[in-house]
């Protein structure tokens, strides 16, 4: 059969053939040896037609319930936020998407440029001063920062807060094991890292202090407070984990003295897809610029001396290090860092505040709302859009009952913490009416007993 | 630093009070943001981010759009990339609100759909590769190398074996393989190619021993030949007790063929966005499964998809043995569905008809282009081929001038200078979704600037001549490295 997506025609087939000077094209698959070829027809589903595939995707799809068909109180890492419409236009333009990694400056202007002012965002909201083109996710990008700071003080214990994502914390284990890192943890107490025990264990042997801001429960960590305990030891880095939202209204972790700054941008102009691919971004001083992960642009001029930008300092990276590089990383997260770009431009310099305040203002009138009604919540200190609310019954089963109301639940903490079972962890973004709130706490009241 | 001629950044179009956004209102009671922190957690400064207006940001992104080349622009025989055709359904696909506005810590129950899915496309390409299972976990290709890397490490440490720390990679192989054994804990070893441009398998014997964790192998290899030795390789590397991975980036040229499995690989990597149509987005997002066989399966990494008696798809974390978590969630899985929907377009006989296609373009384009530039390895190749541009060199145009002339015809020129075992190398990789008319007029413009070589160098050595910029000053973008636009 003459597929779509295969121009060759039989009269195409003889040309070539004979050009090639074979009879068939089965000689050209002659080498492979007997014994390994495949002579079976593979065990996959028969080819379906364009109309009908659709049609069994769509079908596929609406077995899942989605922001679109139900109200979601769900974040945990992961949130539904207000996408511009133009997000979609501009990364549809398929000289973006289907291009490769801009390896040819004189023709991939368009996306070279679109990853420095990336970049340049990237440094804005953080207050750091490079950044690179992104990473595959926040986790993975979080256990970079844990790899590059072991590599660069030569140094293999790592302090890692307890309050991180979950999953960030579980990637940073699965990495370090290459560099056989030691990682320790540090309890948390009323949602904030116990600052004493951090204090007990930083030592002249630390690589680093790793924590996030806000944490996984919402609440903003004391990063000064932190800051001056780890600027105790001369070479120890902290590295800090943000959500870039909030940092529209947060001082931002580089001025106080984060020496690398990681996180997802998927808040801006990403959908949630299930978990990925989102976008990582990795952002450090200046001094640990050539050891960055990944690929970072370049400003420079051409033959004219027109501005211009290149991939640049490329010796840190695989394909000219080798063995050597600073990270394995190819492949990145190019498309999704355009979105936030366009994302971020829209929202500009006042709408990162504003949105980051309606995300405030709106989660914390969820969170009286619940205390109205009779529950108990946790903390007390300031936070961003996510709060815990504490519940009669398991998490997993209120929420399959909020399923059959139209409401996606919030994230159940029992999962990861014993001492956190009955909690929900509520996420409060600027996408969610009053009205939406207020039948949500009201749902939730009746469900919980 | 701006010229009059240069091409804005956004930063530049910025003007104070500009909007280009409008988000919901705020219909909950105000609140006083700033009673509740200490001031210093209050940012003072807003972040630089331009300030504009919805049509200026569409204009600005749409100019850059057109000072970029895709697939769909033109011919882009990147080698080693496999640039095929992305297909629009796919696109359609993947941003149904099914499968798009979903959360990733949704019940189960409310995802069966997105789980189905999942499973079936593990499942499908534990039939493509002859794996016996496949973890859809890893974001690109070189994730996917590590992961099967600390999957081998785990094995073998779970055998007490754990004077393995040696990995075995060809110094033709990609760079992400020697970097992600280092990653994983290894020391990468080289093994040298012989004058065939195989893996020399006196060498091989050589550095095998029983430190030997793995080799790591592209079959076919990076200069699109078939390691036809493959059977003697796993011999000598299992009976040393090590362990072969396959980079599973150049899978377009085999499918239905042969499988990895059935060259007694252990480990395999996908590169979905590479055979399996996820579009290179300008680097990414792309998906690199990693399929093992029934030995390595304890060692996959947390969660997998499995499937109950009664047809419920579920999160297995039951798994001990697991090396963990390599990624937070499941994957990427918006390209995932893109790949999914290529695989269930194209069938069984559909995906052999591509790699038939694929290999038969390669070689098409491979005799053709080998009357005026030398080829080095003169064989059957299979989805891509290897030139030198040892002759044109010696009337002083390098492979990087003609690459730079490509440009002029309106081609993304082939990957250049890789692999390192070829001098002046090009890397041509057409893919099945080509027409013989491209590669006709692909082949008459190389021929053509072969011929400038010969008659008028400085046209070549100066190209391009037709792009919005010319060759850029790399040398000074490293040296004094400037990352991001600051206001003047
Ligand atoms: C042979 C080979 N192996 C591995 C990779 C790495 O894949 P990725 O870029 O998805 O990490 C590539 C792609 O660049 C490749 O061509």
């Amino acid at each position: 059969m003459q597929h779509r997506y295969i121009p060759m025609t039989d009269e195409d087939r003889q040309a070539m053939l004979k050009t090639i000077g074979v009879s068939s094209s089965d000689e050209l698959f002659a080498d492979i040896p007997e014994p390994v070829r495949f002579t079976g027809e593979l065990n996959i589903k028969p080819a379906k037609s364009e109309f009908e595939l659709k049609k069994e995707m769509a079908g596929l799809a609406e077995q899942n319930s989605h922001t679109q068909s139900h109200t979601s109180f769900l974040g945990a890492g992961v949130y539904e936020h207000y996408i511009p419409s133009i997000v979609d236009h501009v990364i549809s333009r398929s000289e973006f998407y289907t291009a490769y990694t801009p390896y040819q400056p004189e023709i991939s202007q368009g996306e070279l440029q679109a990853i420095f002012e990336f970049q340049t965002m990237i440094c804005e909201m953080t207050g750091m001063e490079v950044a690179n083109s992104s990473m595959y996710d926040g986790g993975t990008a979080l256990a970079e920062a844990v790899n590059l700071s072991a590599g660069q003080t030569k140094k293999k214990k790592v302090i890692v807060s307890k309050a991180i994502h979950p999953e960030s914390l579980d990637v940073i284990y699965t990495y370090a094991k290459g560099f056989n890192l030691d990682i320790i943890e540090i309890d948390h107490q009323n949602g904030l890292t116990d600052l004493d025990q951090l204090k007990a264990e930083l030592d002249d042997d630390t690589a680093s202090v790793v924590m996030q801001y806000p944490n996984f429960f919402g609440q903003i960590e004391p990063l000064e407070d932190v800051q001056s305990l780890v600027s105790e030891q001369q070479k120890t880095m902290m590295i800090v984990s943000s959500n870039p939202l909030a940092l529209g209204y947060l001082t931002p972790p580089g001025e106080f003295g984060a020496d690398i700054v990681v996180g997802d941008a998927q808040v801006f102009g990403i959908p949630t897809q299930f978990g990925g691919p989102h976008c990582g971004y990795f952002a450090t001083t200046k001094k640990l610029m050539r050891k960055v992960p990944g690929r970072l642009v370049g400003q420079t001029t051409d033959d004219e001396g027109r501005r211009g930008f290149v991939l640049t300092l490329q010796a840190r990276e695989q394909h000219i290090r080798r063995d050597k590089a600073t990270s394995n990383i190819c492949s990145n997260q190019a498309l999704n860092a355009l979105a936030s770009s366009v994302a971020m431009s829209a929202l500009g310099k006042q709408g990162v505040r504003e949105m980051a305040e309606l995300n405030m203002k709106k989660a914390r009138y969820a969170k009286k709302a619940f205390e109205s009604a009779g529950f108990e919540t946790l903390y007390d200190g300031p936070f961003f859009n996510e709060f815990i609310v504490k519940l009669n019954k398991p998490v997993q089963e209120l929420n399959e009952a909020l399923l059959q109301e139209g409401f996606i639940g919030g994230y159940d903490l029992g999962r990861d913490q014993e001492q956190y079972d009955h909690h929900m962890l509520v996420a409060v973004t600027e996408v969610r009416s009053k009205d939406e709130i207020d039948q949500f706490v009201s749902k939730v009241g009746e469900l919980n007993g | 630093m701006a010229n009059e001629q240069d091409f804005p950044v956004i930063f530049e179009l910025s003007k104070e009070g500009r909007k280009g956004y409008h988000l919901p209102e705020l219909d909950v009671d105000d609140f006083n943001l700033d009673d509740e922190f200490q001031k210093q957690y209050i940012r003072q400064e807003d972040p630089d981010l331009p300030e504009v207006s919805e049509l200026q940001i569409m204009r600005h992104y749409t100019a850059l759009s057109t000072r970029n080349h895709g697939v769909d622009s033109g011919f882009y025989p990147l080698g080693s990339c496999t640039m095929k055709y992305n297909p629009k359904m796919n696109e359609d696909v993947a941003r149904l609100p099914g499968l798009s506005s979903i959360h990733p810590y949704q019940p189960e129950s409310s995802v069966q759909g997105a789980l189905a899915l999942m499973y079936d496309l593990q499942t499908s390409l534990s039939h493509i590769t002859g794996m016996d299972y496949v973890t859809l976990q890893s974001a690109a290709g070189a994730q996917g190398e590590w992961t099967g890397l600390m999957m081998i490490r785990a094995f073998h440490e779970a055998n007490g074996d754990y004077q393995r720390t040696k990995v075995i990679v060809p110094d033709s192989a990609h760079g992400t393989n020697p970097a992600s054994a280092t990653v994983a804990g290894f020391e990468a070893v080289t093994v040298k190619s012989n004058e065939r441009g195989l893996v020399d398998l006196d060498d091989l014997r050589r550095v095998v021993d029983e430190q030997t964790a793995a080799l790591m192998l592209t079959n076919p290899n990076t200069l699109g030949l078939f390691e036809k030795d493959i059977i003697e390789m796993a011999e000598i590397v299992h009976g040393a007790g090590g362990r072969l991975y396959y980079d599973g980036a150049n899978l377009n040229a085999i499918m239905g063929y042969t499988r990895p499995v059935d060259m007694g690989f252990d480990v395999v990597h996908l590169n979905l966005h590479k055979t399996f149509t996820g579009p290179h987005g300008g680097g990414g997002p792309g998906s690199g499964p990693v399929g093992v066989t029934n030995e390595l399966a304890p060692f996959l990494p947390k969660p997998l998809i499995a499937k109950t008696g009664d047809e419920q798809y579920f999160f297995d974390y039951d798994r001990p043995h697991s090396i963990g978590r390599i990624k937070p969630y499941y994957g990427n899985f918006g390209i995932n569905v893109r790949a999914y929907t290529y695989i269930r377009s194209m069938g069984p006989d559909g995906l052999k008809q591509v790699s038939e296609s694929a290999v038969l373009n390669a070689n098409y384009m491979m005799r053709r282009l080998s009357e005026e530039f030398e080829l080095p390895y003169d064989q059957h190749c299979k989805h891509e081929f290897v030139l030198s541009g040892k002759n044109q060199k010696k009337m002083g145009v390098r492979t990087l001038d003609m690459a730079k002339r490509l440009l002029d015809f309106g081609y993304h020129p082939p990957t250049i200078y890789f692999p390192l075992n070829v001098e002046e190398a090009l890397m041509v990789e057409p893919t099945e979704t080509e027409a013989k008319e491209t590669l006709d007029e692909f082949v008459d413009a190389m021929n053509q600037i072969s011929k400038e070589a010969k008659e008028d160098p400085e046209t070549v050595q100066e190209a391009p001549h037709t792009t919005v910029v010319d060759r850029m000053d790399e040398t000074t973008a490293a040296r004094k490295p400037i990352l991001r636009y600051y206001r003047d």
